[in-house]
């Protein structure tokens, strides 16, 4: 039986004729140790140290990780913890600017480009500290090494960009073109793959319109898709275009796609063209309270509290702060918190736009079923977790759970079922370890 | 300021819609047939309406209050279990009866079993087959509709099928019978409305009516496939229980799949029961049947799992 597709209001008229603006370097950044999905790095640096925006900072030695640069040009103010957006509070590398925003002299445009190698080509990626930017910051060289029994047809373009509010995607994509696909040519180099899909929502004909200018022809082609949330979920995109169904804990090597998004096309082509590495990224800055709204180029470790008031401060007090989309997105408890590569948007509700969860009871309408993309019965799994039954909201699959928050936005008891699928994850992965 | 920003899980937009807002519109949906009952029926049948809404809201806060949990009387569940009750009541039955239907479909029938989304029978159901079966004698006494010639007591058509009732009669009302179950177009308009909405889906509803037609046609003569099977389902309380009691959320099953083997059976359950059973009626025992089958179904309709057959 069909799916409900659902799309919450996209709210994305504010920012999304909104061409991208650069802030700049800013007196103070916060690069926490941790950015991505895989080991923390370890300082390079001490305390003192004078750096420019490129110099290698921190590294890990493991091979699920990402190093990280500064930002800007400066001098090492404090290796301490700090607060970070995903984990509370994280050490990080406190970086003051000089102001005179200087460039790491190994930022060079390189010539050879056609001649490099898969593997040289990873390490460049890996090197410059590039990972998934669509939100889960997985490093992308491994993105880019599938495992050999693997193959590979399909590259997959995501620019379905389907949380509301957020533009910034949608403005890179109008902006810079050329370098998004340059750089998703240099992933299907990588990867030996012919094919690619550029997948965008139709709720960006304008988007739609300049891909296709660039390239349309039999191997690559320009999707349009319906929009519908959670549409650019990875697995979700996959099944839409594809028809190919990820498997429960699989990755989509195990479907013959990989899937990388625009931004993150654009930061591979930044890092093997120009040896930059990912040190800033565009986000979204939305909110009916934020005075001017817009899409910034920010630097990574910019407080959250500089881009607001770079983007003319508040009209009324901020309720909630939110890293993120409105949907995935995280409620911040200050705006000291910096922003990291996986940061898509800040928006900022005022306390008319805040509507904190109830948690009432279920109904048991059905409503979280029909809409759950990966086929769960998110209610049941709820009052599972609700009464401390954590093995029978793992056999009702809790795991599966990409916690899109469809489920949360359609239940008309407003229960926190993604806070409750949240806490289960966290009880099992610590039983496992035990 | 930093100190007084909302830390909360994401998501952090909703949808505008509430339980409160579903039962309030449920309850929206009722009230043609309810106007229509009175009118048909007179003043006696809004004093009944009123008994059973009034008890029912007393009763759920009362029992709220003994708990020592909230006062939930604004999501209007409570009233609406006292409105269903009282539209599958007789026009005639004394107030203080009434009463003891609300009081029990809210607190044995509700509450005890936890109370909002915890409970197994469908809770106006459950205060009619206590009624029933309490005070058998006041729940058949039957008024006649407005218009007729003996206006004391008369047979439901289901009783003694047809007697000078027509099609018509049963499609606007002009029959004995319960208070909110006579009017088949206001309940149609009703059941229209919450269509439309969303509010309920199609797949109850349908195989329910199919379910109870086709089995009566099938079987409800003295030879195979020609029993008067839109007699069957305009009469009674069908259309009332396909719609507005079948359908309550918490007692029905979640996916499309289990609400379509759910109404089937509340069909054929009441197929068997009006025919070959010892009541003439057979909705109510027919619904609360399946309602103890409701997580039976639920087990064997679960959703597929995404990435697997």
């Amino acid at each position: 039986m069909g799916k409900t597709r659902l799309s919450p209001p996209d709210f994305k008229e504010r920012t999304r004729a909104l061409p991208i603006k650069a802030m700049g370097a800013v007196p103070e950044v916060v690069l926490p140790l941790l950015q991505h999905t895989g080991a923390p790095c370890g300082p390079e640096v001490a305390a003192g140290d004078n750096v420019k925006a490129g110099t290698l900072i921190a590294r890990s030695k493991e091979y699920v990780s990402a190093p990280i640069h500064s930002s800007v040009s400066g001098s090492v103010k404090a290796i301490e913890e700090k607060p970070h957006p995903i984990l509370g509070r994280y050490k990080a590398i406190v970086i003051a600017s000089d102001g005179r925003d200087e460039q790491d002299s190994s930022i060079q445009d390189r010539k050879d480009t056609a001649s490099l190698s898969a593997d040289e080509i990873r390490k460049i990626i890996r090197d410059c500290g590039i990972v998934g930017l669509g939100g889960a910051a997985f490093p992308t060289h491994i993105k880019l090494k599938p495992p050999k029994e693997k193959p590979i047809d399909t590259f997959i373009l995501n620019a379905a960009e389907c949380e509301p509010f957020l533009t910034a995607d949608h403005r890179l994509m109008l902006e810079k073109p050329e370098r998004i696909i340059e750089g998703m040519l240099i992933a299907m180099k990588v990867l030996g793959v012919k094919r690619a899909i550029i997948a965008i929502e139709e709720n960006k004909p304008d988007a739609i319109e300049v891909m296709k200018k660039i390239v349309d022809n039999d191997s690559i082609k320009v999707v349009s898709l319906k929009s519908f949330y959670p549409q650019g979920a990875e697995k979700q995109l996959i099944k839409t275009i594809l028809r190919r169904e990820v498997p429960p804990g699989g990755l989509p090597f195990d479907v013959g796609c990989v899937v990388n998004n625009v931004a993150t096309c654009f930061a591979i082509y930044e890092a093997v063209y120009k040896n930059k590495p990912l040190y800033e990224r565009v986000i979204t800055v939305s909110g009916k309270i934020v005075k001017n709204p817009g899409n910034i180029l920010v630097r990574v470790g910019t407080k959250v509290g500089d881009i607001i008031e770079f983007c003319g401060g508040l009209s009324e007090e901020a309720a909630k702060v939110i890293v993120g989309g409105p949907m995935m997105g995280i409620a911040q408890y200050t705006l000291e918190v910096p922003v990291i590569k996986g940061t898509s948007g800040i928006i900022v509700f005022g306390k008319s736009q805040v509507k904190a969860p109830l948690s009432q009871a279920c109904i048991r309408c059905g409503r979280c079923i029909e809409v759950c993309p990966m086929g769960l019965n998110p209610s049941a799994i709820a009052q599972a977790i609700e009464k401390g039954r954590f093995d029978l909201a793992e056999e009702y699959n809790v795991l599966d759970c990409v916690e899109c928050g469809i489920c949360s936005y359609v239940c008309p008891g407003n229960r926190d079922i993604v806070g409750l699928v949240k806490l289960a994850k966290q009880k099992l992965k610590n039983k496992e370890r035990k | 300021m930093n100190n007084k920003l909302i830390v909360s899980t994401s998501p952090h937009i909703y949808t505008r819609e509430s339980s409160a807002k579903i039962m309030w519109m449920v309850t929206l949906s009722l009230v043609p047939a309810g106007i229509a009952g009175v009118y048909i029926f007179g003043l006696s049948s809004l004093w009944v309406i009123l008994t059973g809404i009034i008890s029912a809201v007393l009763t759920e806060a009362a029992i709220q209050k003994l708990r020592g949990a909230a006062v939930t009387l604004y999501d209007g569940s409570a009233l609406l279990t006292g409105l269903l009750l009282a539209y599958c009541l007789p026009p005639a039955v004394p107030l203080w009866v009434v009463a003891c239907g609300s009081v029990f479909a809210i607190a044995i029938g509700k509450q005890a079993f936890g109370g909002l989304g915890q409970n197994i029978f469908n809770p106006a159901l459950a205060g009619r087959a206590f009624l029933l079966a309490a005070w058998p004698t006041y729940m058949t006494t039957w008024t006649n509709p407005r218009g007729a010639l003996d206006a004391i007591t008369s047979a439901t058509p289901l009783d003694n099928a047809f007697v000078g009732v027509t099609y018509w009669d049963l499609f606007i009302g002009r029959r004995s019978g319960c208070i909110g179950e006579v009017c088949i177009i206001a309940l149609l308009a009703g059941a229209l409305f919450l269509l439309m909405s969303g509010y309920i889906s199609w797949h109850i509803p349908f195989s329910f009516i199919a379910t109870a037609g086709i089995f009566t046609w099938a079987f409800g003569a003295d030879t195979l496939f020609s029993g008067q099977w839109l007699f069957h389902i305009l009469s009674g309380g069908l259309i009332l229980g396909a719609f507005f009691m079948a359908t309550d959320y918490v007692t029905s099953p979640l996916t499309n799949k289990g609400k379509l083997i759910f109404g089937f059976g509340c069909g054929l359950f009441t197929g068997i029961i009006r025919l070959w059973g010892g009541y003439p009626e057979g909705v109510c025992y027919a619904i609360l049947l399946m309602n103890a089958a409701c997580p039976l179904i639920d087990r064997y309709t679960r959703p597929r799992r995404f990435g697997t057959k």
